[in-house]
């Protein structure tokens, strides 16, 4: 089944001086099991939208659809919902209260309703997951280091075991190490739990390297839905709203310019590399 | 006499568990030898952790040596009475956005570090314009900070060093919680502030595409100088900058991946231009 | 929700009123919140409302606004209403059970409401058209003769226009955790006065602890800059009193004493 948006619009402030859309028509199918980025720049629509997805914000107009019932009908459990599409904030460690990071990783669940012993397996679960060591279980969240802080967050949101997860930036401001680990770790998840990933991102080349689809958001709109070799290929009309595509799309670019007969509709480093050595005869 | 001169600079601090018993001693800073030479840029390199924002709060006096000495303009930042002048000659701008800005509006805000030296009212205006012009700030000095982008609030943050006319800025780590065109609008005030007003900058980043333009970078780990030279000495050394959870730019990894399978261009490519350059060699 | 609070917000325009010196502006509504308490006839209450909605006027900050401060003290003020109403002894005009409104009753709840619509109403005018430094710099420089009692004026000023800066981040961010925390589950709405305290807790530990990291941010920021409190600290926008300004107090001076004269003892 999928999350379904039809003609969602959301409007901040109706009614004031303040009023501006900030999602104007979008309609958008999210089938199970994708990995997807969603990117644009700030304002543009992409946080309004996440939150739109779990419940957290209810669309001006239009309806969100969760396995073909709509999330906003008065009888729909919206808790049930919450549970089900997982979402991490940027920034997530900052939401972190518990005396202990095991401690903390229990809230979801807890508040499930589940009992102790469940509750305490998925949370010993999530913190696998995540990849945070045995020793970190009972420190305070507040003396781990920031990519271990970021982790511990992540997994207090896995622990009530999502069917979509949408993650709002995982790895803003972490150093390139950091980076990767936790997108390899998503990554991971999503292959083997074959959940939902949603990964809202500035990076391009991130998304290029790890998603399969990207929604590109613009001014409340979706400007473009596509596998990512077809949306870089729009490069110069990202470039118009303030996005690019991935560096190595560029250097692909280039090369062909000054001759050499390169795919240029490449968005990683291996491709990239493939298509050179092929070019050269050397593949 | 360098601009900002160490030797043997070391810094520990005492860790403390909830009872307040010694835990231990961490060497955050370990012999770090720097000589930095008016009007030079610096990138200083590191994952989280590496001690890199330690020896920025060195150089603006607000942590001391626990061993060696540091010299900001030829003066000791040990001695007390030299500390106001060390901190109006090296200004500081922070990581986050929000947590720097003082005045509710943006001229107050620039105003303050003036007022803090006892510039004349009439002094203050001057300086408070030239330097939001600097930064291209100027239409926004009567606009609420509240009502900036974080790129914008970086660079009034840049600005609000730059009106008390130092000769250094020691910029930590400016861009981490900024979009990829608040990291570019940034790191171009940055720049130009360099270029034109010859101003010593250091920059603390661990996003390789901005150290790009500096003359000199050093590369720290576990408190120590890892590695230092310019930047194309220190892209050519992939795997080490790997093995320091750092990485290289895009084009730079390209290059070196290509170099790997064969393909002998040479190491340390900074700009996709070097990258097709050489590769003309091939075909 | 939170950020329907318009207390305290500033509106820009340019005007008179605006361009009052924020000295003349404070002095302005505590000599106006005194006469509200002098007067206690129509005539009286007629003259504040005069003023009031000259300075209104004045101002040129579109009534709108006034009204929208008023929303937050509409539970208050239908208290003050309802207990005057029942409350005061007299000539009963209606008579439900037990209760009895009376002539008197009447009379009081009337001011009462007025007083209180009046006194908010007069506050906002002075948020509504100084920006909150502003103020701070007028309290400061009101209270500066404090300073010869060891009273902490500068610090106390610098506190409040910092305070007054981090309250719409702090809202922001108040916001988001707690929706971050109702992602995992949380819920802030149901339950027993005990149950909802306790529910708190996810809410305020994230904040308090981000509170204290901006404040340690921010105190390194300022000493960064130079910040080493009030002494030999010049000002970029110093409070010079106007010609304007001289008229100002004249013109609050003969409001005072016309109420003193129309509000209190002629009649």
């Amino acid at each position: 089944m999928a999350i379904i948006l039809d003609h969602v619009n959301y409007i901040y402030e109706a009614g004031t001086a303040m009023e501006h859309a900030a999602l104007k028509d979008v309609n958008l199918v999210i089938p199970d099991g994708q990995f997807i980025g969603l990117i644009g720049h700030t304002g543009s629509g992409k946080s309004t939208l996440v939150q739109l997805l779990n419940g957290l914000l209810a669309p001006t107009s239009g309806s969100v659809y969760y396995n073909g019932a709509d999330i906003h009908d008065s009888d729909y459990n919206k808790k049930e919902l919450r549970r089900k599409v997982g979402l991490v904030f940027q920034y997530p460690e900052h939401q972190l209260f518990e005396i202990d990071v095991f401690s903390d990783v229990c809230f979801g669940p807890k508040n499930l309703g589940l009992d102790k012993k469940e509750v305490e397996l998925r949370a010993y679960a999530a913190l696998k997951q995540v990849g945070l060591e045995d020793e970190y279980f009972y420190q305070s969240p507040f003396d781990l280091s920031g990519g271990q802080k970021r982790r511990a967050a992540i997994a207090g949101v896995l622990a009530m075991k999502p069917e979509v997860l949408i993650l709002d930036e995982p790895t803003a401001g972490l150093d390139p190490k950091g980076r990767d680990e936790i997108l390899d770790q998503i990554k991971k998840l999503q292959t083997q739990m074959k959940i939902t990933v949603i990964l809202v991102s500035h990076s391009m080349d991130d998304v290029a390297k790890y998603v399969e689809r990207i929604i590109v958001m613009n001014r409340g709109q979706v400007m473009f839905d596509d596998i990512p070799k077809e949306v870089f290929r729009h490069y110069k009309e990202l470039e118009t709203v303030g996005l690019a595509a991935p560096q190595v799309t560029y250097i692909m670019q280039a090369l062909k310019k000054s001759g050499l007969n390169v795919d240029t509709d490449i968005t990683t480093i291996e491709e990239a590399k493939a298509s050179i050595l092929n070019a050269l005869g050397r593949g | 006499m360098g601009i900002i001169e160490t030797r043997n600079l070391a810094f520990e601090y005492i860790r403390r568990d909830e009872e307040g018993n010694v835990e231990g001693i961490t060497r955050a800073l370990d012999d770090i030898n720097l000589d930095v030479k008016p009007g030079d840029f610096v990138a200083v390199l590191g994952h989280n952790g590496s001690g890199k924002s330690t020896l920025a709060k060195h150089i603006n006096a607000i942590l001391y040596p626990t061993e060696g000495a540091i010299w900001v303009d030829g003066k000791d930042t040990a001695k007390e009475e030299n500390l106001w002048d060390i901190r109006q000659r090296a200004g500081m701008v922070f990581q986050n956005p929000d947590n720097q800005i003082i005045g509710q509006v943006v001229e107050e805000d620039v105003g303050f570090g003036p007022e803090n030296l006892g510039v004349p009212t009439k002094e203050i205006w001057e300086r408070v314009e030239e330097s939001l012009k600097a930064v291209g700030m100027y239409e926004f000095r009567k606009y609420s900070p509240n009502k900036l982008s974080g790129g914008q609030k970086q660079r009034v943050s840049i600005a609000g060093v730059i009106a008390m006319h130092p000769k250094c800025i020691i910029l930590d780590e400016p861009t981490a919680m900024l979009d990829p065109n608040g990291r570019r609008e940034v790191i171009r005030a940055a720049r130009a502030l360099n270029d034109v007003e010859e101003i010593t900058i250091i920059l603390i980043t661990h996003y390789m595409e901005e150290i790009i333009h500096a003359n000199k970078v050093f590369v720290m780990d576990k408190g120590k100088v890892a590695m230092e030279g310019t930047p194309r000495e220190i892209f050519s050394r992939v795997e080490e900058l790997k093995s320091l959870r750092l990485d290289v730019p895009q084009v730079t990894l390209l290059a070196h991946e290509l170099r790997k399978s064969g393909v002998a261009v040479p190491e340390g490519i900074l700009t996709r231009e070097e990258l097709v350059e050489s590769l003309k060699a091939f075909y | 929700m939170l950020r329907e609070i318009t207390l305290g917000q500033y509106y820009q325009t340019d005007s008179v009123i605006h361009r009052l010196d924020p000295r003349v502006k404070l002095v302005t509504t505590i000599c106006y919140i005194i006469s509200l308490f002098i007067v206690d006839n129509v005539i009286g209450y007629a003259i504040a409302g005069l003023f009031l909605a000259l300075v209104i006027k004045l101002s040129k900050v579109p009534l709108k606004f006034m009204v929208r401060g008023m929303k937050s003290i509409i539970f208050l003020l239908l208290i003050a209403v309802v207990f005057n109403l029942f409350l005061t002894p007299g000539e009963a005009v209606v008579t439900l059970w037990k209760l009895r409104i009376t002539k008197e009753g009447i009379r009081l709840a009337g001011f009462m409401a007025i007083r209180l619509v009046f006194l908010i109403m007069g506050s906002s005018v002075m948020t509504l058209t100084t920006t909150p430094n502003n103020l701070t710099d007028g309290m400061e420089s009101l209270m500066g003769s404090l300073k010869h009692l060891k009273v902490p004026v500068h610090e106390i000023a610098m506190m409040m226009s910092i305070a007054l800066r981090f309250i719409p981040i702090l809202l922001e961010e108040t916001d988001k955790i707690m929706k971050a925390q109702i992602a995992r589950g949380a819920d802030f709405e149901s339950g027993n006065l005990i149950k909802k305290a306790k529910s708190l807790v996810p809410l305020l530990v994230p904040l308090f602890i981000s509170a204290f990291r901006r404040a340690n941010d921010l105190a390194m920021a300022m000493e960064a800059r130079c910040y080493r409190g009030g002494e030999q600290r010049t000002k970029m926008k110093p409070l010079v009193y106007k010609k304007r300004d001289g008229l100002a107090y004249g013109a609050v001076v003969c409001y005072l004493i016309i109420c003193i004269v129309f509000g209190k003892i002629l009649l």
